[in-house]
């Protein structure tokens, strides 16, 4: 009976975790099985895979240092800038705001997320262009304003994209902290700014390494906002890969690329982890 | 508009579905059904043209109910699909593509699913080499009539004396200036380039695609637009990236910047060119004098289409100079075949943006199959994009 018992507890956790595994199997590792033999082949005389064992793509990733400095400067510069202007906002919104409207609040966040990105993008190159926030410079006698395919567009882009996914972990993990230890630092006599860095900050660190990570992952591989908002000038490794497999269709080249990418991203993951781990001072940090 | 539209369309093919079940159960008379949907007609009508007869393959063969067709944006009248499934029961779905490379691509990996899709001539020879196209079965393209197309725009659709494409349409890539913000006059790609970095700072556009933005550069140093020797093209990247810099963005879809006048100046194609001059009168077209880009688009059927039968019966459809003229006035490109010339309203036929003066295309070329593959070509794109 015992046995049977544990075969049913078996069985269950093969139900349970069976079609994720399948389906991981099938749609991430095959096809990225796949990407890492492509890596190690050359190119067809017409473009495509032709099999071969090489390291000349690798040997070749300096052709695209450009794309890689540009994401690795821009992704982190993206990500800063969305946890400067999403902090006061989660704070305000754990701490500072009405209960009431709090649900409110956060659905104003979340709303914009309905729309597609892309529309959301379109909609940005429509203000940025001539005829939307330049045009009412120029009502006002300013001439000549230009905003679209600039870097300082793409980072507007890039802040209105990722905004959310920085405020919610930090909202909830100011959400729970514990207001005693707000009103027990301020019994032991220190002020809002030192109870601040002292206590609230360290115990939102979790969050904002969590939001940091998901958005500067995320930004690694971003390819749109680059190419609407930054009139392809700006180019990234997504857009590098995406002319690579779509236009000189050199697919072990881009492979090669897709699969450091890949490294650096979980480089940065791991990273990210062992500072949120040593900032918390605990293992129980919820990275994505 | 869209129910005068609608009232010239044939019966629908539910209609036909349900008179066709109507005839076969007996209810109605076999004259009744032929009269209603139009078969007597046309039956009448192609048994006294021997030629159209074998039309009749559209009832004769089984065409299924679908297929699929790989074109370019803003390329097709969208009613010749409506008519084409009012006329056989087969939907149409249209994938839109934005270049070449992108379409070899989808067809390199397989299954497209594609029955119809449309080349431009520079890469016929390589989809030959590769195998993903057949040779055209002539017989059921009776539309086609070899002897009134220019032969300038189908001999590259011609591979060892055998067809394996027909000409869709032609065209130049040229620039697009907007009159009114830009007053220096500008006839050569030299001075595109010239004005792109004074006048028109922040305001001009290039392609994103190699073959055309390379090549034009190329043009406007004196070499040939289908140059791959690596000391021409070494000039070429000094001049792109000393370009980049001031250039408003690198994206083959600049008809909204132009139109928004975000951009002054772009390289564009003749229906790109001949849309915004219809639309904004300012926005001339002008062909470099010395050099650029003259190409045909084709139709051709891949190897592996699902829907061969279905993708011939396109094709012939779009064959017939009836139905191509109304392509030809919906997207503004210019025909290869004189049938449809004769056809079209005169305020099109003397558009000097579709029909240049032959003098101005003498200094133009054709894309050539190894422009397009250059490896040293794609590598120079990435370094300009990334620079």
């Amino acid at each position: 009976m015992a046995v049977s018992a544990e075969n049913k507890r078996r069985l269950v956790t093969a139900a349970l975790v069976g079609p994720a595994a399948v389906w991981l199997f099938t749609f991430l590792v095959l096809p990225f099985t796949a990407v890492v033999i492509f890596a190690f082949g050359e190119r067809a005389p017409e473009g495509g895979y032709q099999p071969a064992f090489t390291l000349a793509q690798f040997a070749n990733l300096g052709a695209r240092s450009a794309a890689f400095a540009n994401t690795l400067t821009l992704a982190p510069i993206g990500a800063l800038a969305c946890l400067l202007i999403a902090y006061p906002v989660a704070y305000y919104l754990a701490i500072k705001a009405d209960q009431k409207y709090r649900m409110l609040l956060i659905s104003l966040i979340v709303i914009p997320f309905w729309t597609s990105m892309l529309v959301r993008t379109y909609a940005w190159m429509y203000l940025l262009g001539a005829r939307g926030i330049p045009h009412l410079f120029e009502l006002a006698g300013i001439d000549d304003v230009r905003l679209l395919n600039t870097p300082g567009a793409v980072l507007l882009g890039i802040v209105y994209g990722y905004l959310p996914l920085m405020i919610l972990p930090i909202y909830v993990s100011l959400e729970k902290l514990d207001r005693r230890l707000l009103d027990a630092s301020a019994d032991l006599g220190a002020s809002p700014v030192s109870t601040f860095f002292g206590v609230t900050l360290p115990l939102s660190l979790p969050g904002v390494m969590t939001g940091v990570a998901l958005v500067t992952i995320l930004l690694l591989g971003e390819y749109l906002i680059p190419q609407l908002l930054g009139g392809g000038k700006v180019f990234f490794i997504g857009n590098a890969l995406v002319d690579l497999f779509l236009q000189s269709r050199n697919w072990p080249f881009g492979s090669a690329i897709a699969v450091t990418l890949v490294v650096v991203v979980v480089a940065v993951l791991l990273v990210a982890m062992r500072i949120a781990w040593r900032v918390s001072g605990s293992r129980q940090v919820d990275l994505i | 508009m869209t129910k005068k539209h609608r009232e010239n369309l044939p019966i629908s093919p539910d209609d036909f579905m349900h008179e066709f079940m109507r005839f076969k159960r007996g209810s109605v008379t076999r004259r009744h059904f032929l009269g209603v949907t139009g078969l007597g007609l046309a039956t009448a009508v192609m048994a006294r043209s021997p030629g159209a007869f074998s039309t009749a393959a559209y009832a004769a063969e089984d065409l299924g109910t679908k297929m699929s067709i790989a074109t370019w944006p803003n390329y097709h009248d969208p009613a010749t699909f409506e008519n084409f499934k009012a006329a056989t029961g087969v939907a149409v779905e249209v994938n839109v593509f934005g270049s070449n490379e992108e379409m070899l691509a989808k067809l390199q990996a397989g299954a497209t699913g594609w029955s119809l899709f449309v080349p431009t001539n520079y890469t016929i020879s390589t989809y030959h080499k590769l195998g993903l196209i057949d040779e055209l079965d002539l017989s059921k393209l009776t539309n086609f009539s070899a002897a009134t197309e220019n032969p300038r725009f189908t001999k590259e659709g011609q591979i060892d004396g055998k067809t394996y494409a027909v000409p869709k349409n032609w065209g130049t890539t040229g620039f697009a200036v907007n009159t009114s913000k830009l007053k220096t006059p500008m006839k050569t790609w030299k001075d595109f380039f010239e004005v792109a970095q004074t006048e028109a700072d922040h305001r001009a556009m290039v392609h994103d695609y190699q073959l055309t933005t390379i090549g034009s550069a190329l043009v406007a140093l004196g070499y040939g637009f289908n140059s791959i020797k690596p000391d021409e093209l070494a000039k070429a990247e000094e001049l792109l990236i000393k370009v980049k810099p001031h250039l408003f963005a690198i994206n083959s879809d600049y008809q909204p910047g132009m139109r928004a006048t975000d951009a002054w100046m772009t390289m564009c194609w003749t229906n790109d060119g001949a849309q915004l001059n219809r639309d904004i009168p300012a926005i001339a077209y002008v062909l470099g004098t010395d050099g650029g880009e003259i190409w045909t688009d084709y139709y051709a059927i891949p190897k592996d289409a699902p829907n061969k039968a279905a993708g011939y019966a396109l094709l012939n459809y779009l064959m017939d100079p009836q139905n191509a003229v109304k392509e030809h006035i919906a997207n503004g490109a210019p025909t290869t075949d004189s049938r449809v010339i004769s056809l079209l309203p005169k305020e099109i036929v003397s558009n000097k943006i579709v029909y240049p003066d032959e003098a101005a295309l003498t200094p133009l070329e054709f894309g050539a199959a190894v422009t397009l593959t250059d490896p040293g070509r794609a590598e120079l794109m990435a370094r300009f994009k990334s620079a």
